[in-house]
Parts: C-alpha cells; sequence; structure tokens
C-alpha cells in the first residue's frame, strides 16, 4: 500500500526496481564484484572470501570489569549472526577486519561455549585477524592468522583507513552509521559507505555504535560524495549522502 | 453571626510573644489552618495540609519549626524542607529568612541543590544548619554519603512542599524511599505535607504515612481555608474564530487589551510553540512598548531566572509561559491570569487561576481564550469543573523497580546493609508497600551483579557481602559513579543553542534540530531565528529575517486531555438544553451537525462515513485524547489494509480521529475495525516497531544504573547514551526477556501509556453501542478535524514502507522530469 503525505495525492508512489535479493546488493570496489549483506558482512564471490569488521568481542564483560553491567550475551550474539552468515555464503576465507576483540584481555574472559563457537568457525576457514587498535595483539592461542593487513589482488584490508590516498581498499574502525530522514521520522543505523574507489564497513559486533556518515573523518576518507548502503530491518537501501541528516 | 457548625476557631494564644507581635507589626492574622498545621506539629503528628494555591502553606509548614528553634537553640539540622524546583527552594529560602532576621531568631537556614559550590556542600555535612532546603535528589545524595546518619540523627522535621507535584512520578517514588531511608535515620522527624487541592487526597495521606498506608491514624490532614470562588470567565476574541487549530492567535488583540487593563498578567499556554508564537504577535502589535516577557523550559536558565527575578520585582506586566510556571514561587501582584487554548485538566485549570492575587480573601481573576470550537466546549467543561471543585490529575503511582535499584545501591554506599531490614524498610514508602520479595530480591541482584541469568559476571560484583551477613560496595568506585548519576528525570536529548559568535539562547530538542536545513527560519527565545547548522553539539542560529518562520517551532510539552474534562464535554454535546449558553458560533455549529448528522451520544461511538475528493473518510468522535487517538489510528490502519479498504492517512486530535482511504467502509466494517481485540497482535506487532519501548528502556537503564549518564571526567553527550541504549535494549531482549529492567520497561511503558489503557476502556465500552452514520458529504462537526490534515503530522506506514519511500522518491527525482524544488534534503 502507499501512504501519501500531504494526504491531497492520490497517486501511488512509482515503485522502484527492486533489487534481485533484498538481502544484498552488488557493488563495484576498484573494478571487483561484491555483495554487500543486510548482516553487515561483505562477500567476494571471486575469491569466495567473506569480510567482517569490528567484532568488539566481549564488549559486555569488558564493562562488567568496571562495574557497568552490560548484558554478557554480545558474543554470543555476535558470533551466532557470524555463523549464521557463513553458513549462508560458505566462503573458503574469512577476514575479521580488527577490533575484533574489545580489549586485549578478552579472549581470556570469554566463556567456553563461546570459545568453542570461534574456535569452530576459524578451524572451518581459511581465518585471518586483521589487527585494530582495540586489539593491537592476539594472543599466541587463538587460532587462525594475524596480521596488520592483507592486499589480496586489486584490494587491500586493514582497520583503519589510511591517511593517504589509497585504492581497493576496505576498512573498518569508524562504525558507519546513517541517518535517514522519511516523511514521518528519521531513522538511523548502521550502512556501508564507498566511493567506488575505498569502502568502510559497518561494525558486525552487537553492541557497537555508530559514527555518523557525515563526519569529517568519514569524508576524510572518501570525500564528500559516496554511496550509503543503508541497513533497514528487511533490506539494503541506496541512499546518496545528501539524503542524509 | 456565629456559624455554630464551624471548628471552633484557634486564635493566637497558641503562639509565642514574639511571633503575635510579629503577625500584629505586619497587620496579619494567622490563618486557621496555619495554627492548626502548628498544633499537629507541638502534638508531635504528622500533618498533610491541603489548600489552594497561596494561602501561606509554606509558613504553615514552617511555623512550628521556627517556633522550637526560637524557644530552644538547637545544634545541627532541625528541619529539612523538600521541593520539587530549585528555583522554589531558593525562593522560599528567601521568603523564610524575612521573618528570621525580624524576630532576629537564632536559626540558621540554607538552600542545597545542584547549584550549591561544593566546598558549602563539604561544610554543610560537617555542620549542617538548623535549616536546610534542598531537592529530592540532593537529598538522595545526602543520604549516600557514610556520614548520612550524623547528619540525619537529630532531624525533627521534614516539609515536603507541593507534594501533589512530586508524589505522582519517579521522583516522588525516589523521594518515598528517602523518607523511609529518614525515619530509620531519625524516627523522631515527623512529616509535614503541603500539596494543592487534589483528587486523590487518600492517596497522599498514604505517601506521607510512615506506614505507606492509609488509616494508620499518623497523619493529621488539615484543610486550608477555601478559596474566594475565583472569577473565572470565557472570552472569545474579536478576530475571526477559528475552526481549527491551537495557535489563539486570533485573540492576540483582545489578549493585549487585557494586559493593557491589568496591573501584572501571566498568561498560560500550553506548548512552546505557542508561547513563541503568542509572544511574536504581541510584541508586533504592543503600541506602548510594554514589558511583556516569555517564560518556559527550553530557554536558557538564567534567562528564564531573570524573568523571575524582574516579575518578582513588580517589573513586568505581563509573561507567557508554559506549565514551567504551573508550580511554585510567589508573585502576589499577579492580578490575572489568561488561560490561552483549552486547559485540558481541571486541577491544571485551578492552579493556574491560582497564581493571580495568591492571596485567599480575594477572588483570582481569570480569563479562557479558546482557540478552536471544540476548545470552547473544553474551556466550558473546565470552568463547570472549577466551579464544583471536581479535580482530576495523577494518582501516585506504583514504585517502580529502577527507581528501587538506584536507592538500592545509593543506601550501599551510605554504608553496610541486611537485606531483610532493607526490603521491610522500603515497604514503609507507600508506592512500594505492596512491593514482593521475590521483586525485591530480583533488583538487589541487578544491583549487585547485573543479574543475568547467566551467572558470568560474579567476579566482577558491585556489591560484597560482609562477615556479618550485610552487603556493602566493593570500593569507592561504585559510590562515586552512584553519585554522578543520582536522580530520576533523564532529559530528552537536547542540543543548545547559540547565536553564530554570540550568546546561549536555551536548548531545543534534537529531533526538532534533525528536521531543519540551514537557512530555515524558525521561532525560539521570542526571536526569529536562521538555523546556520549544527557544530559539534550546538545549534548555531543567526537572526532571522522577514516575518513569518518558514518552520513552525517545535511541538515539545502538549498537555495530556484527562478522562474527567472528556466526559464532561461529551455530556455537554450530548444535552442541548445547555447550548444556548455558548457563544453563537458554537452553538450554530452544534445546531447544524443536529440537522446534517446527529450529536455523539455520551456511551456510544459516532463514526462518520462520507466521500471527499476521490476518498473516503472516517471519523470517529472518541474523545480519548490524541494520544490514544494516535495509537488508535496506527492499528487502524492496519485493519483497513487487511480488509482491503486501501487507507492512506490519519490524522487526530484530542477529541476526534479521521483516517482516509480509497474504498468505502461498510457499516459492518466499522464494527469489525474498532473490535476490542485490536489490542492484542496488533499492538504487540506495533509496539515492538515502534521505538517506544526503545525509548522507556533507555530512561529504565539510566534510572537503574546500567548506563551512566556521566562518568567521572568525561560527560556522554544524550547520543551516544541512545545508541548504546537501543543495542542493549536489542541483546537483551533477545537473549533475556525477563530480566528484571525488560520487565521494569514494559511497566512503565504500559504506565505512560495510559493512553492505551483509556483506548482500552474505550473499545470495551462501545462495544455494540457504534452508530454508524453514511453521509453525502463531510459534516460541521468534522470539519474542524479536516482542516488539521495539511497542518498536522499524517501518520501511517511501517518502517520499511518508509524508507522505501524516502529512495523512491529519489528515484522519481532523478528519473522524472518534475523535480520538485522544496524536497526535505
Amino acid at each position: 500500500m502507499n501512504i501519501v503525505s500531504c494526504g491531497i495525492t492520490i497517486d501511488p508512489v512509482p515503485r522502484i526496481r527492486q533489487s534481485s535479493t533484498m538481502t544484498s546488493e552488488p557493488l563495484t570496489l576498484n573494478g571487483v564484484s561484491l555483495v554487500a549483506d543486510l548482516s553487515g558482512a561483505l562477500y567476494w564471490p571471486d575469491r569466495s572470501l567473506l569480510v567482517v569488521s569490528d567484532l568488539h568481542l566481549e564488549k559486555g564483560s569488558s564493562f562488567a570489569a568496571r562495574g557497568v553491567h552490560l548484558p554478557p550475551y554480545d558474543t554470543a550474539d555476535t558470533l551466532n549472526r557470524l555463523a549464521k552468515i557463513c553458513g549462508h555464503y560458505r566462503p573458503q576465507s574469512v577476514i575479521c577486519l580488527g577490533d575484533n576483540f574489545h580489549d586485549t584481555g578478552g579472549p581470556d574472559r570469554m566463556g567456553k561455549a563461546d570459545r568453542a563457537i570461534l574456535e569452530h568457525l576459524i578451524s572451518a576457514h581459511d581465518w585471518l585477524w586483521i589487527t585494530g587498535n582495540h586489539d593491537p595483539e592476539l594472543p599466541d592461542d587463538l587460532p587462525g592468522r594475524s596480521m596488520t593487513e592483507e592486499t589480496i589482488g586489486a584490494l587491500t584490508f586493514r582497520h583503519e583507513a589510511s591517511r593517504s590516498p589509497a585504492h581497493g581498499e576496505i576498512s573498518g574502525h569508524y562504525h558507519p552509521s546513517a541517518r535517514v530522514r522519511t516523511r514521518q521520522r528519521n531513522f538511523s543505523g548502521r550502512c556501508f559507505a564507498h566511493n567506488g574507489d575505498r569502502l568502510i564497513m559497518p561494525a558486525f559486533g552487537a553492541l557497537t555504535g555508530g559514527l555518523t556518515v557525515r563526519d569529517a573523518a568519514v569524508r576524510a576518507v572518501l570525500g564528500t560524495h559516496f554511496d550509503v548502503l543503508f541497513l533497514g530491518p528487511k533490506r539494503i537501501y541506496h541512499f546518496p549522502t545528501d539524503k542524509l541528516c | 453571626m456565629l456559624d455554630k457548625t464551624a471548628r471552633p476557631r484557634p486564635d493566637m494564644t497558641g503562639l509565642p510573644k514574639t511571633f503575635r507581635d510579629w503577625f500584629a507589626g505586619k497587620n496579619w492574622q494567622p490563618h486557621p489552618h496555619q495554627l492548626e498545621m502548628l498544633e499537629a506539629a507541638q502534638a508531635g503528628k504528622h500533618a498533610l495540609l491541603i489548600a489552594p494555591t497561596g494561602g501561606g502553606k509554606t509558613l504553615a509548614g514552617f511555623l512550628s519549626s521556627l517556633i522550637e528553634l526560637s524557644e530552644t537553640p538547637f545544634d545541627g539540622l532541625h528541619t529539612l524542607y523538600i521541593s520539587p524546583l530549585k528555583a522554589l527552594a531558593v525562593d522560599i529560602h528567601r521568603n523564610l529568612t524575612l521573618p528570621i532576621e525580624e524576630m532576629a531568631l537564632p536559626v540558621t537556614a540554607e538552600t542545597r541543590t545542584g547549584d550549591t559550590p561544593q566546598a558549602k556542600k563539604k561544610r554543610q555535612r560537617g555542620s549542617p544548619p538548623n535549616i536546610l532546603l534542598t531537592t529530592p535528589e540532593s537529598l538522595a545524595l545526602l543520604l549516600s554519603y557514610t556520614d548520612a546518619p550524623k547528619i540525619f540523627r537529630r532531624l525533627r522535621t521534614i516539609v515536603i512542599d507541593e507534594l501533589h507535584a512530586l508524589a505522582p512520578d519517579k521522583r516522588g517514588e525516589l523521594l518515598s524511599l528517602g523518607l523511609a531511608r529518614l525515619t530509620k535515620l531519625a524516627p523522631e522527624a515527623r512529616r509535614a505535607g503541603l500539596s494543592a487541592t487534589v483528587a486523590y487526597p487518600d492517596a497522599l495521606e498514604a505517601y506521607l504515612s510512615p506506614t505507606g498506608r492509609t488509616g494508620s491514624g499518623m497523619v493529621e490532614r488539615v484543610t486550608g481555608g477555601g478559596a474566594v470562588a475565583a472569577d473565572v470567565r470565557i472570552m472569545i476574541g474579536r478576530g475571526h474564530f477559528p475552526w481549527s487549530g491551537h495557535m489563539g492567535s486570533y485573540a492576540v488583540e483582545d489578549i493585549y487589551e487585557q494586559i493593557c487593563g491589568a496591573a501584572t498578567t501571566l498568561v498560560f499556554v500550553n506548548t512552546r510553540a505557542q508561547a513563541e508564537i503568542l509572544f511574536q504577535a504581541l510584541w508586533r502589535i504592543n503600541e506602548q512598548n510594554l514589558p511583556i516577557a516569555l517564560h518556559h523550559g527550553s530557554l536558557a536558565a538564567e534567562q528564564r531566572r531573570k524573568v523571575e527575578a524582574v516579575m518578582s520585582k513588580g517589573g513586568l506586566r505581563a509573561v507567557i509561559a508554559t506549565s514551567s510556571l504551573d508550580l511554585g514561587i510567589d508573585w502576589a501582584a499577579v492580578d490575572l491570569v489568561i488561560q490561552v487554548g483549552a486547559p485540558k485538566s481541571s486541577s491544571r485549570l485551578l492552579q493556574r487561576i491560582g497564581r493571580a492575587n495568591h492571596r485567599l480573601d480575594q477572588p483570582s481573576r481569570a480569563i479562557l481564550i479558546p482557540a478552536n470550537r471544540f476548545e470552547v466546549l473544553e474551556c466550558q467543561a473546565a470552568v463547570d469543573a472549577v466551579n464544583e471543585m471536581t479535580l482530576d490529575g495523577e494518582l501516585p503511582s506504583e514504585g517502580a523497580l529502577d527507581v528501587l535499584a538506584q536507592h538500592i545501591l545509593g543506601t550501599a554506599c551510605a554504608g553496610p546493609f541486611h537485606p531483610d531490614q532493607l526490603y521491610e524498610e522500603v515497604r514503609t514508602a507507600a508506592p512500594y508497600a505492596d512491593l514482593g520479595r521475590e521483586d525485591f530480591d530480583a533488583v538487589l541482584r541487578f544491583v549487585t551483579d547485573g543479574g543475568y541469568a547467566l551467572r558470568t559476571y560474579d567476579r566482577f560484583r558491585r556489591l560484597r557481602p560482609t562477615p556479618d551477613g550485610l552487603l556493602t560496595v566493593v570500593n569507592q568506585r561504585v559510590a562515586r559513579s552512584y553519585r554522578m548519576n543520582v536522580g530520576t528525570i533523564v532529559e530528552a536529548i537536547t542540543l543548545k543553542v547559540r547565536m553564530r559568535r554570540g550568546r546561549f539562547l536555551g536548548e531545543i530538542e534534537e529531533y526538532f534540530v534533525q528536521g531543519l536545513t540551514p537557512g530555515d527560519t524558525f521561532l525560539f527565545a521570542g526571536q526569529l531565528l536562521t538555523f546556520e547548522g549544527v557544530r559539534e553539539t550546538v545549534v548555531e542560529v543567526s537572526p532571522g529575517k522577514g516575518e513569518e518562520p518558514e518552520i513552525p517551532a517545535y511541538m515539545g510539552g502538549r498537555l495530556p486531555f484527562t478522562t474527567h474534562l472528556s466526559d464532561r464535554v461529551r455530556a455537554m454535546l450530548e444535552d442541548d438544553r445547555n447550548w444556548p449558553t455558548l457563544p453563537a458560533p458554537v452553538e450554530d455549529w452544534l445546531r447544524m451537525q443536529q440537522w446534517r448528522s446527529v450529536m455523539p451520544k455520551r456511551d456510544r461511538l459516532l463514526v462518520e462515513v462520507f466521500p471527499r475528493g476521490g476518498k473516503f473518510y472516517l471519523v470517529a468522535y472518541c474523545f480519548a485524547g490524541r494520544n490514544a487517538h494516535q495509537t488508535l489510528g496506527m492499528l487502524l490502519t492496519r485493519r483497513m489494509e487487511r480488509a482491503r479498504l486501501d487507507p492512506l492517512g490519519f490524522v487526530a486530535t484530542d477529541y476526534v480521529i479521521a483516517i482516509w482511504g480509497l474504498k468505502e467502509p461498510r457499516a459492518e466494517d466499522v464494527a469489525g475495525l474498532f473490535d476490542q481485540d485490536m489490542l492484542g497482535d496488533d499492538l504487540e506487532e506495533w509496539m515492538a516497531e515502534s521505538t517506544l519501548l526503545k525509548r522507556t528502556f533507555r530512561n529504565v537503564a539510566v534510572i537503574a544504573g546500567l548506563i551512566e549518564r556521566k562518568l567521572p571526567g568525561h560527560e556522554k553527550t544524550g547520543r551516544q547514551v541512545t545508541f548504546n541504549a537501543d543495542l542493549i535494549y536489542d541483546v537483551l531482549r533477545s537473549h533475556e526477556p525477563d530480566h528484571v529492567l525488560l520487565r521494569a520497561t514494559r511497566a512503565d511503558a504500559a504506565r505512560g501509556l495510559t493512553d492505551i489503557r483509556r483506548l482500552a476502556e474505550l473499545l470495551v465500552q462501545v462495544h455494540g453501542k457504534i452508530d454508524v452514520r453514511h453521509l453525502d458529504r463531510v459534516s460541521p462537526l468534522a470539519v474542524p478535524i479536516l482542516l488539521e490534515i495539511g497542518k498536522e503530522h499524517v501518520y501511517g506506514g511501517a518502517l520499511d514502507t518508509l524508507l522505501e519511500e524516502a529512495e523512491a522518491e529519489l528515484v522519481s527525482e532523478a528519473t522524472g522530469g518534475n523535480i520538485q524544488a522544496n524536497l526535505p534534503i
């Protein structure tokens, strides 16, 4: 149904072309075809590679240790969603793009059940940890390779976008979020932001907040005009930056 | 002549000579209720004074303390005064200083609020004054110090001012727990509650009683002499009398005339937008340059204080105010109160009227100016209610669990406690009188380690047991964090408004700012401003050009329409015998409705269906208040979609809801649409999607201490709090839906949604009693609501639909030839 904004018009709003799948959107970065998923993961079909960023595992317990008892379910929640998305795309490789744990003590605080899920996931894939500012060092007993950055074909993966110009760069760190204005109210939510050359991933972790893509820090990476893939409740929406507030 | 039924009038013989002379020197007579309060105090009883605004309530509360202190020099804190407003505490302090100085009493009195300097606060703990004037939040803080037992040990009297305003919400709950604590620390202390006239005096008595219940016989109820009947009339401006709208600008010249004819006028309006617009309109015609000021909750505090100060010196001819001036501060000089727009509640009207001539021996003069035709009926209903003294208002609430969590942590900060004893103590506070032990224990566990079913935070506890079975805080960091977060007021997220390279004007809600584009003009702080942009958390503005704002001011602070007034309005509509007393345009309008359609019946629901402009309108006369109607609109829209009636949108006022769509609903469709089962699944679904629960959770989480509003050293902005709270809510809801904070959130939402309860009552009441009228055109009674379309927000549409629309708008803009210049970007 269509509900119009002024109560006078009755013409239905023209339907836009529906994307092939509602829960993912194709995009091209530095000539490479990728798929942005509604979950916040990015898939590279040609390389069977799945990328997620800013898991911030054990964020809840990190706060709890300081007396702020956030719900202890964030790690399980994040890992379950990660397992689900791995089950969907069945990638050969997985890259976690930094800030994988909320702090360096995270791996030690992790509960047994959560640790088992994580190790099972790692063992089933070619697993690469990119380190981030929250987890500059990962413990030796954590399986999976660990790097500060990695280049595969035309794409480079690092946690924080480079300050100098870069091509085909995929980074995280900023937890981009967007506010979209509709006629009734504004909605904010996580998003992918890219300019065809560089892309910033949304945070995948359960308790991770966001930074608006209108922030100067994001503009410094992507310029003034870039595309936002807004993660709505049921599908992804395209918005250019000037539609955002 | 002697009235034999009257109580014997207490005389001044009970007063010491100093006091008798002081009264005599001022040519004053103590009011009977002041002396009765004194008697109660001297008999060692708790006392509840219920008296109209004015009438020397404050002195009634303090008289016994002043006398005791004048007779027996006292070292330490004797009397604690608690007020809902910082400004009121300061004002009362000033009023109290007068008799103390004039009688040269050996009494020290000081205020303690958030504004008191740290050094003074510290000194007050070491050597407190005899009388301390404070707020519920500052009391909670004082009680959390380890020296609280020492400070309060000798306390004799607790005076609670504006009890009717404090009791019904979470601040009142926190205060009730604080009072229970005080009684434990100082069993001798007696309580004196001062309240305006209220609909529920029994509930206030229970609140004031140290047992938390009525009928304990421990509280003496004193009723203040009835005020002289107010002189209230309804006035319709000379301008064209509007069919709809809420601003009342049509009557601005009449309002100005009244201001000119009075010494000092208080003009009350219902929303801040209305205050701004009326203020502008008055200044446009203010040929005599009368000092007219503006006062509302969003203005910078120093600006409000300035207005209050000039007002109290008699330097203003009028103040345009919202409910920001409903309470407290005494301005005897006000001789006229004008209420623009319908008052929404008879108790509120009574309080507002009482702001004029704050003296019991003269009638208050007040004028009501309805802003549209329906408001005439509501104004008349409110005047009738005031004349008959039938009041409405909120009942003191059932204690919320988040407030209890805060209190438990505060208690722990003051020293080790025994859970069993604290449970018993808490139940002496009226809001928690029926608290179950399992709820108490769940809250206690939440305070200890978060209370999660997954007990992984045992090692991160905030409370630890001592060897003798008590609980105590693990370290002082916990206590520091508690003290930074104390209180139950969780502010809406606001941004500061600052003139470019200039001064700070006030604060404005974030949601309003988000609707602005640089260059937009709007009214704020009494001036036309141009929105320049947001820099960090500051809204930058510059002086606006032109006459009219492009963006109407924001809609902050709508007042709820009480059931009581709603019932009266319905009765007036049904009974046409009194119509001739209404203004002629209103009577004509009602007669026209009788002729063209029918009048809504008191215990039935009238639904009109008629075509207009290719659409069908369904107008329902529910009179359940705007909030209930909005919820109803959302639910009806869903149902009409399912019934393939192709609804397009709806609009709601306090009285009526109108929905329009492409297909004509038949009479049998209408009965089905209003079936009471809509409050089941449809409501659940709507609640899940709306932001209501998340917003409620955020408040609950802050009050309960899960989320800190300030951390020592760095303050979080409201925006960060919101974002995190939403994520926490989502995680908690999917993993532990019965967690105590989610239970508190649902209870809060249900409580805040009195409109849902009202909706439920309405649906039950009208079941099988729906009168459907199919008309060939709009009915006279439906005209006002149809005029709201276009002015008011039009609702409808799920989140995904809205996002699709926003996206589609872009596509049509890019592909179609018709580029609209005014797209919201």
